[in-house]
């Protein structure tokens, strides 16, 4: 235990969140869904088992009622948020990995291969992601892998083309032209050497591309693109609005998996705003000076703090 | 002029890439959809007119450069196919017919949760930490991570079954026959209400959160300085100086942000079962109807692509820096 509080200490979202209390509150939240959901599976039973009357409005043997088919709605949030937020971090992770090495990429080369790959980043971010994610999911086969390739492959363009702009400007620095005359390979330096430098910028980015990913994958999977027989934020909401959940009156049905991922994705924003403020010392700057004068300031008054002051700040 | 027309290049360009896009995906994947296609014809149309209507979309087998060469002229005679689920319509005819009530529906709630943003935004920035800020902003927030169909699903229980203000779904009363009167476009704006209240609730957060950060990066430069010192009405610093100077980059963002509301207000639209585009969608994805889905994605692109273009447009003509620079 001691050796993950002080790893997690000494990690980017740590050391962001080390005086940011409404932010350590949002990752608390959010670990306590995602790790209870997953804890929970087990315990809950089959999520799709058809055990009681369809809709039952909540009671004391289905706390959250049951849905249209007699399906039990506390199993169905509990598996469907492990399944949805599993996913939407593993989609979320890898859309920004594959973004940040190819803005890497682009920047640090500069050349031809900036301009092919700079100009591929632009279009792909013009074109609509959603509607081609639509496209995409609807010709290949239903499931889970389908809803992470097409996320990943229309979601990858805003983190390259940040981090292509990290890069330009990181490229010029001493270390930079050390490890050139050193000899090391450009793809070595610009994975390894710049890479660490940009660490807050991507946890930014891969917290932006884990809420993206949830609202995308809960879309697709409202139109009919996902494994219907797979319990999911997504698959529950199209079962609710199919079932006619709300000409019968039914909130119980939606209200909760909706609940969930407005927790998710609030809480998410909640600590992006800490790791924000890590990249952009002037938020960080404002904060500590607002605290400082102990009432907010009426006026956005032009002054920049002193380190002194800040030092003094009280934490 | 000059940079008018190189952007207009750039969007040529990824117009001919969605194109490509539609023509490559059905031949990549798996399982021969092509096929499926037309098997869903089956039955619907003689074998000749199968064979003709392949022929014309290019799913022939010649060889590839012919197949994109038959694809793009039949695109450039606006034929995008046949519906295999609106049979026998035309996917163009069919996007084109719902397109109004999509526009309507999404033009005037981006209009309206884009101008309402950008006002809180600024009064957020300038009074910070005041009610707005504080308050209105965080809440906000809040009820934009959810996903804008779930609200759209939250408010037709509230008032539509519980309450029984709002009509329960469609763009007007099923008796109603449209026409151009007061009493048909009441109606509408009655059944507008709600999937509109939906879309803006569920935009109007982020709206405000890029235009309060915008503001206040602006309220730190020198010129906002030198109007307190020259002792202008507060209302002038903030109107005039502040907020027209923190609407750029927001400018840049609406036309970013276009594609994912139109997607996002398609879903609501499924909901309401407004007749615009999401209805054409869901009724594609339920039926696999691969050209209509196509049709759709090409409609969107175009639609952000140009609606990009006018934000562009717009740039040059709000912000004189940007023109200096072509001569």
């Amino acid at each position: 235990m001691k050796v993950w509080i002080k790893l997690y200490k000494h990690s980017i979202i740590g050391r962001a969140l080390s005086d940011q209390t409404a932010s350590q509150w949002g990752l608390a939240v959010w670990l306590l869904l995602f790790l209870g959901a997953w804890f929970l599976m087990p315990l809950i039973g089959d999520p799709s088992e058809f055990l009681a009357e369809p809709l039952q409005s909540p009671n004391l043997h289905h706390w959250f009622g049951t849905n249209g088919q007699g399906q039990d709605v506390w199993r169905q949030t509990v598996a469907g948020t492990a399944a949805s937020l599993g996913l939407a971090l593993a989609t979320g992770l890898t859309m920004t990995s594959l973004g940040a090495v190819i803005g890497l990429v682009a920047g640090y080369s500069g050349g031809w291969i900036d301009r092919v790959l700079s100009s591929i980043t632009n279009i792909a971010l013009v074109i609509p992601g959603l509607p081609l994610a639509i496209v995409l999911a609807a010709f290949l086969p239903s499931g889970p892998w389908t809803l992470f390739l097409v996320l990943v492959i229309t979601g990858w363009a805003w983190t390259a083309r940040v981090f292509r702009g990290l890069a330009l400007a990181t490229r010029r620095k001493d270390f930079i032209a050390s490890a050139e005359i050193m000899g090391e390979s450009r793809l070595r330096i610009a994975l390894l050497e710049i890479l660490p430098n940009l660490s807050s910028s991507f946890a930014s980015a891969a917290i932006g591309a884990v809420i993206y990913a949830i609202g995308a994958q809960v879309g697709l999977e409202f139109l009919g693109l996902g494994d219907m027989n797979r319990v999911s934020w997504g698959t529950n909401l199209y079962w609710a609005s199919n079932d006619a959940a709300l000409l019968t009156g039914s909130w119980w049905i939606f209200i909760p998996t909706g609940l969930c991922i407005a927790l998710a994705c609030s809480s998410l924003t909640l600590v992006s705003y800490a790791v924000d403020a890590v990249n952009n010392p002037s938020l960080r700057a404002d904060q500590l000076l607002r605290r400082r004068l102990r009432e907010p300031m009426r006026r956005a008054i032009g002054v920049t703090p002193l380190a002194k002051e800040l030092r003094h700040a009280p934490a | 002029m000059g940079k008018i027309f190189g952007r207009l290049g750039f969007y040529g360009v990824a117009i001919f890439l969605a194109l490509c896009l539609n023509f490559i995906i059905p031949r990549l994947m798996p399982g021969d959809p092509m096929s499926m296609i037309f098997a869903r014809f089956q039955g619907q149309m003689s074998p000749d007119a199968i064979v003709a209507l392949r022929q014309e979309m290019g799913f022939t087998d010649a060889p590839i450069l012919v197949q994109f060469y038959h694809y793009m002229t039949s695109i450039l005679h606006g034929n995008f196919g046949v519906s295999t689920s609106l049979y026998p319509a035309q996917v163009g005819s069919v996007i084109w017919q719902s397109l109004g009530w999509t526009l309507l529906l999404a033009g005037a709630s981006l209009l309206i949760s884009f101008t309402l943003g950008t006002i809180l935004g600024a009064l957020a920035a300038w009074n910070r930490g005041g009610v707005i800020d504080r308050w209105v902003t965080p809440a906000l927030i809040f009820v934009g991570s959810f996903p804008y169909f779930w609200l759209a699903m939250l408010l037709v229980y509230t008032f539509s079954y519980v309450f029984e203000i709002f009509p329960i779904g469609h763009a007007y009363s099923d008796g109603l026959k449209p026409s151009w009167t007061l009493g048909f476009a009441l109606d509408v704006l009655h059944h507008l209400c709600l999937p509109a209240v939906s879309i803006i609730l569920a935009t109007l957060g982020g709206w405000i959160l890029s235009m309060r950060n915008a503001m206040i990066t602006t309220l730190g430069s020198e010129f906002i300085n030198l109007a307190q010192s020259k002792g202008l009405t507060q209302r002038v610093v903030l109107f005039r100086y502040a907020a027209r100077n923190a609407l750029l980059p927001n400018i840049t963002g609406l036309g970013m942000a276009l594609g994912y509301v139109l997607a996002g207000s398609m879903l609501t639209e499924i909901v309401f079962s407004y007749p615009g585009q999401g209805f054409l969608l869901v009724q594609a994805v339920r039926n696999q109807d691969y050209p209509l889905m196509q049709g759709l994605f090409f409609c969107i692109t175009i639609a952000v692509l140009l609606a990009n273009w006018l934000v562009d447009l717009a740039y040059l003509w709000l912000d004189p820096r940007t023109r200096g620079a072509q001569t």
